[in-house]
């Protein structure tokens, strides 16, 4: 396993490397200028400048590899100086990926967002999960029962109406009809009282509502049809036949092999976390990563854009190991050696 | 054999399934004893309601859509079929052990079969973990299976076929029961290791004078076994009689017919005998004699009603309106 992990590791990298040579290609083939945004009346030799000073006139190649030293060797030296309170190397001037619309280290910026995203996209995840989960196995174990056409009426609703529409029909009717919920999500919140944590909860009840809705539909479904599948096995039968009850024969017999495709599943959904929301966070108005993205693209800052699409490839790629390696440690018959 | 009193009495079992193209009667009316320590096969082809039968014994039918119509099943005093589900369970692995056809999925993949053996001791016993252990050990050792110890910890796709039945076989006699249902044990294994099998059940049969309810659709494997053979069609009992007589002296035409349809060593150039048209449809309860259609004896009376199954000669029993030995209408019609 130790040997398999590490060769996954090692071809990671290349992975990873191409990931970026793909990002960054893109990229600079799409329209954009890092002085576009800048007012028109500046004048052309000190745009110019900005562009020379910005690497911008580098051949391609050169560009790219410029921006790999900074996103494997400084960001990283960067972010480990910051947890650490060390300095490796010239920590004080060294170079970092700045962000053209603001000026900022881009990284800098995404850690800024990130609180956000995570609290209301983990939220929802979790929130998610532990709804599902039980949803669907119920579902499984009570085929075409009353609770089984209610749950798959309600994810089909949930899988089937976008969060754009859902969002704002909760907007019209819990926010403006019944005034419960404030419409906007409110990232200068400090939590350090009950009212003020109160009010988190509250920002934080619709959007997180509406993307689990999301989750749980799809989420509880697929648990439904791999408990299903495992239901009608014969080993089933056999624990029914030791005089097992129904709870032991779903909890330790059932369970036990329709949830390692589920496990895989949510590894894999994690980066998603990470990703953001990007269209649920428009409408609630939430600061976070999906948000961070979509203005980034529309201003043209591709060093953010590009951070921010590497990050994500970059989690894909470490959760995808880590959904593998589960898979293996659950299921006795994959062997990777 | 000496005449026992039966310690499973079956009586006018009947088991519907209620399926969206109508009810299927796989059982109609099946009434059998088994005695104490007996060895009782039960043949049939596919669907002549054998194996749903035995589970429905111990109601292990999907239920919905089966459901058991009819019948009783005295078993130690107590009726299995209207027990509570509570009760049953007790019977379920701690009186009556079931070994079902495929070991590859019938065992659980991803649980060790140690876990899965010591399993129904946990739930029929109160043996401390360490008692529990050595009696799993005890029962791979039973079975045959070397290294016994070590094996605990194996998964099943670890074992071959045939020592994944030696597993199952173990399983089920975990808690000693008085009886074993067998549904088809051998028929997923070749022909080497069915003979392992075979002898492993014989001699545990001596050893610890279970009852065992063999299911096979191969009447040879159970020339050698049986005391006493049911013959099943279309969810019936069509003949019941001690084996060697059954071998000697089928007085059902459907039997007759099974025993002509096994190739013979020393019948060599003499055409096998198949049975010629469909098995019934189970789709409506008999009301005439399910093999009617196939039999070469077939009269009026036949298609009118359906025999009863009803004692010819002493310990054997046929339901056919045909006699066999006289060429000629039984019952005087």
């Amino acid at each position: 396993m130790a040997q398999y992990v590490i060769r996954r590791i090692l071809f990671a990298i290349p992975t990873l490397v191409v990931i970026s040579l793909i990002i960054f290609a893109i990229l600079d083939l799409a329209p954009g200028d890092p002085t576009s945004q800048l007012p028109l009346t500046l004048p052309a030799e000190v745009r110019e400048q900005i562009r020379e000073s910005l690497g911008f006139n580098d051949p391609f190649i050169i560009q790219w590899l410029k921006w790999m030293q900074l996103m494997f060797i400084n960001e990283p030296l960067h972010i480990i100086d910051s947890i650490f309170n060390t300095c490796i190397g010239d920590c004080e001037s060294r170079a970092r990926i700045i962000s053209w619309s603001s000026r900022a280290p881009a990284v800098d910026i995404i850690f800024q967002r990130l609180p956000q995203t995570l609290w209301v996209l983990g939220a929802s995840f979790v929130l998610g999960i532990l709804i599902a989960i039980p949803v669907g196995i119920i579902s499984a174990y009570k085929q075409y029962s009353a609770f089984d056409n209610i749950g798959t009426f309600v994810t089909m609703i949930g899988y089937s109406a976008p969060t754009f529409f859902t969002g704002i029909l909760a907007i019209i009717v819990f926010s403006v009809w019944l005034g419960w919920f404030p419409s906007f999500y409110d990232s200068t919140l400090v939590v350090n009282s009950w009212d003020t944590f109160l009010a988190h909860v509250k920002q934080m009840a619709m959007p997180v509502a509406v993307l689990t809705l999301f989750n749980t539909a799809a989420l509880s479904r697929f648990t439904r049809a791999s408990v299903l599948d495992n239901l009608n096995e014969d080993y089933v039968r056999t624990a029914r036949s030791k005089g097992l009850g129904e709870t032991m024969v779903v909890t330790t017999h059932v369970m036990r092999n329709s949830l390692i495709p589920v496990v895989t599943l949510i590894a894999l959904q994690i980066p998603g976390i990470f990703a953001g929301a990007i269209i649920t966070e428009q409408i609630f108005r939430i600061n976070g990563l999906g948000a961070l993205l979509i203005t980034a693209i529309g201003q043209a800052d591709v060093p953010m854009v590009q951070t921010l699409t590497f990050m994500f490839a970059f989690l894909i790629v470490v959760f995808n190991l880590i959904a593998d390696v589960t898979y293996g440690i659950l299921d006795p018959r994959i062997r990777y050696d | 054999m000496t005449a026992q009193s039966p310690i499973l009495e079956v009586k006018d079992l009947e088991t519907q399934f209620h399926t969206q193209d109508g009810t299927v009667h796989a059982v109609n009316g099946v009434s059998f004893d088994l005695n104490s320590g007996e060895f009782l096969g039960v043949v049939g082809e596919s669907g002549s309601g054998k194996s749903v039968t035995m589970m429905s014994l111990l109601r292990l039918i999907p239920m919905p859509p089966g459901k058991i119509v009819a019948g009783q099943a005295m078993f130690e005093g107590r009726d299995l079929l209207t027990l509570e589900l509570e009760d049953l369970r007790t019977v379920r692995g701690g009186r009556i052990g079931f070994i079902f056809q495929d070991p590859l999925t019938s065992l659980n993949p991803v649980l060790t079969i140690g876990f899965q053996i010591m399993e129904s001791l946990h739930i029929h016993t109160k043996l401390s973990d360490e008692k529990r252990e050595a009696r799993a050990i005890e029962l791979l050792q039973l079975v045959g299976i070397p290294g016994a110890k070590k094996r605990l910890e194996s998964y099943p796709h670890e074992l071959s076929g045939g020592m994944r039945q030696r597993v199952m076989i173990a399983m089920s006699l975990a808690c000693s029961p008085r009886v074993i249902i067998a549904d088809e044990p051998t028929t997923a294994l070749d022909v080497t290791i069915q003979a392992q099998i075979i002898e492993i059940i014989r001699d545990l049969r001596e050893k610890l004078g279970t009852a065992v309810i063999w299911i096979t659709h191969d009447l040879g494997v159970i020339a050698g076994l049986a005391d006493r053979v049911l013959v099943m069609y279309g969810g019936l009992i069509v003949e019941e009689a001690p084996v060697g007589e059954l071998y000697a002296n089928p007085q059902h035409p459907y039997t007759e017919g099974l025993l002509g349809s096994i190739p013979r060593l020393d019948q060599k150039g003499m055409q096998l005998i198949n049975i010629k048209g469909q098995p019934p449809s189970l789709y409506q309860k008999p009301d005439s004699c399910p093999f009617a259609p196939r039999c070469p004896y077939v009269f009026d009376r036949c298609r009118e009603e359906n025999p009863p199954l009803l004692e010819v000669k002493m310990g054997h029993s046929t339901a056919c309106w045909w006699d066999m030995d006289n060429q000629r209408p039984r019952y005087g019609s």
